[in-house]
């Protein structure tokens, strides 16, 4: 009788590792290729509040100079609130779309590590997330007219990378609230993105906010995305240390803390029974 | 070496569920279940929905943490090593379970990245794998929710055999079955004993099914696992000539009596 191969070498741990995360990625192609005339009518519905937005600009009695300006302002802050969002769907969707698949006992089953499944998402949510931002900033800009003769387009989406390595952390504390609740999950983690950005300055200067507001908003990676993207697209600034070191700092807090919470509710269902299909 | 393929000792999981603002239901899916199987071998386990038979494989496939007990694979501990069991284990279970808007080809492709497979390997051997289970090649592509259940359980045969695993646990994999289609399944499964080396862990609640494919039997009632023998001694053990009668020799119950609210409370607490 041949014996069974039960030794894992450190090596083949690691090949199959990076395989993991490729199917991971390789999943979520396949299900944007499926869904895609329903992404793009999400991608409509996205565009169409931005230019809510938007045009808020377009009311208020200013110089054609500062209404450009503000217009601008707004935009970053609208084409931000959507790249958010999609990285936390996204991220949040590791537990419950296998859930409402019923896939998720397979998944978790799997000999795949926790943190690259949940790294694969995020690059996958990260790549999207960017597309369909540059999608929606081309769109408004040419739907309203903004003129953006400076813009830094490289520079912005280099600093909208650094700053995703938060978000990916924040995401990974908010993709274990469906595991927790399988109704009411998903709806925590706009809560998250939504508080996020309140305190950023999404469309107004943090400066306005409470103090106490202000003190978070120093912990919030997307003070930093907004700050420095404005700056970009308006001045044709580059990619500013003063942003990039606060980023680098929450982004190496964030993954490990996103984890180590994930691992707690990925035990907590394990114990109560929750890593089902049915919840 | 192994002593045994899967050894499990007194292994236990309460469940519990809120009750009012302040009480909580307890209640025992599995209570000290212990039993031993040899490399190579086919364990059907019985019992009726509700018994724990869910639960072992749950906790088996380190999908549950115990209340109580241990269970080691090839001699891995399942709780301790569970990254190490992963790699040694695969299911098939009552519900087929794919990204419905994917094709079979895709969702095995999925499935074998997460045991280390690459895309070259899965190209050579999806179809292979796929025509083995009786899938026709020209549906490899097709949408999961376009195959009937039938086709979607041999999809899923195949997502269990594509990674090798020395212990396949079968968790009612024939249940919502045409007759037809469950003849088919069973008669896969036979051909994994003959043609691999997996060891197999078989829950069900067909008394013909188990006796058919398994070496040995297991009754699990309300969480307790009464006995674990070949069907023969079972039969002589109680004196009787069928399993049902086995059943109701051991439980004192039919195998189709109606359950008790209790049983009801295990099945959803679970």
């Amino acid at each position: 009788m041949a014996t069974v191969d039960t030794t894992f070498t450190r090596r083949k741990i690691l090949r199959d590792e990076l395989i993991g995360l490729y199917g991971v990625v390789e999943r979520n192609l396949y299900l944007t290729k499926r869904y895609f005339l329903w992404d793009v009518a999400f991608l409509l519905w996205t565009i169409a509040n931005t230019l809510t937005i938007v045009f808020i600009s377009r009311g208020v009695d200013l110089s054609p100079a500062a209404r450009n300006e503000l217009a601008t302002k707004l935009l970053v802050g609208g084409v931000i609130w959507a790249f958010l969002g999609i990285i936390f769907e996204i991220v949040t969707e590791t537990v419950a779309w296998e859930r409402w698949e019923g896939t998720i006992e397979y998944t978790f089953m799997a000999p795949v590590s926790r943190p690259v499944h949940l790294i694969g998402m995020g690059i996958y949510a990260v790549i999207y997330g960017l597309v369909r931002a540059a999608a929606i900033f081309v769109a408004v800009v040419a739907f309203i007219g903004i003129h953006l003769p400076h813009a830094n387009y490289g520079a912005a989406v280099a600093l909208l990378a650094i700053a995703s390595i938060s978000f990916i952390g924040v995401g990974m504390m908010t993709a274990v609230l469906p595991l927790i609740s399988p109704e009411k999950g998903t709806q925590l983690g706009f809560v998250a993105q939504g508080l996020m950005l309140v305190v950023s300055g999404v469309y107004y200067p943090v400066s306005v906010l409470p103090h106490w507001m202000q003190w978070i908003a120093k912990i919030s990676p997307a003070t930093y995305a907004l700050r420095g993207n404005r700056n970009q697209i308006l001045h044709g600034a580059g990619i500013a240390w003063a942003d990039v070191w606060p980023l680098l700092v929450i982004g190496t807090l964030s993954i490990p803390i996103g984890l180590v919470v994930f691992r707690a509710g990925e035990r907590y269902a394990k114990k109560h029974g929750k890593l089902k299909r049915s919840g | 070496m192994f002593t045994s393929a899967v050894s499990v000792r007194d292994l236990s999981k309460v469940f519990s569920r809120r009750k009012g603002l302040f009480q909580r239901r307890r209640r025992a899916a599995l209570s000290n279940v212990s039993f031993d199987m040899g490399r190579g071998e086919c364990v059907a386990i019985l019992g009726q929905n509700g018994s724990g038979k869910s639960t072992l494989v749950r906790l088996l496939s380190t999908l549950l943490l115990p209340d109580g007990g241990s269970a080691h694979i090839f001699g891995h501990d399942v709780f301790k090593e569970p990254r190490k069991v992963r790699r040694l284990v695969n299911r098939v279970s009552v519900e087929a379970s794919f990204f419905k808007k994917m094709s079979a080809a895709e969702n095995l492709a999925y499935a074998a990245r997460f045991y280390g497979m690459g895309p070259r390997e899965t190209h050579a051997k999806i179809p292979v794998i796929l025509e083995r289970v009786g899938f026709p090649s020209a549906r490899r592509n097709e949408s999961m929710e376009n195959l009937s259940r039938g086709m979607q359980q041999k999809v899923a045969l195949a997502r269990a055999l594509l990674t090798s695993p020395v212990l396949l646990l079968l968790d009612e994999p024939t249940t919502g079955l045409d007759p037809r289609s469950k003849q088919e399944v069973q008669t896969f499964i036979r051909e994994i004993r003959e043609a691999h080396d997996s060891t197999i862990l078989l829950c069900t609640h067909d008394m013909k099914e188990a006796e058919d494919l398994a070496d040995r039997i297991g009754l699990l009632d309300r969480g307790e696992l009464l006995f674990l023998e070949p069907v023969e001694d079972v039969k002589e053990r109680y004196g009787v000539g069928t399993l049902e009668e086995a059943f109701f020799a051991a439980t004192g119950r039919t195998y189709e009596d109606e359950r008790t609210e209790d049983d009801e409370e295990r099945e959803v607490f679970a």
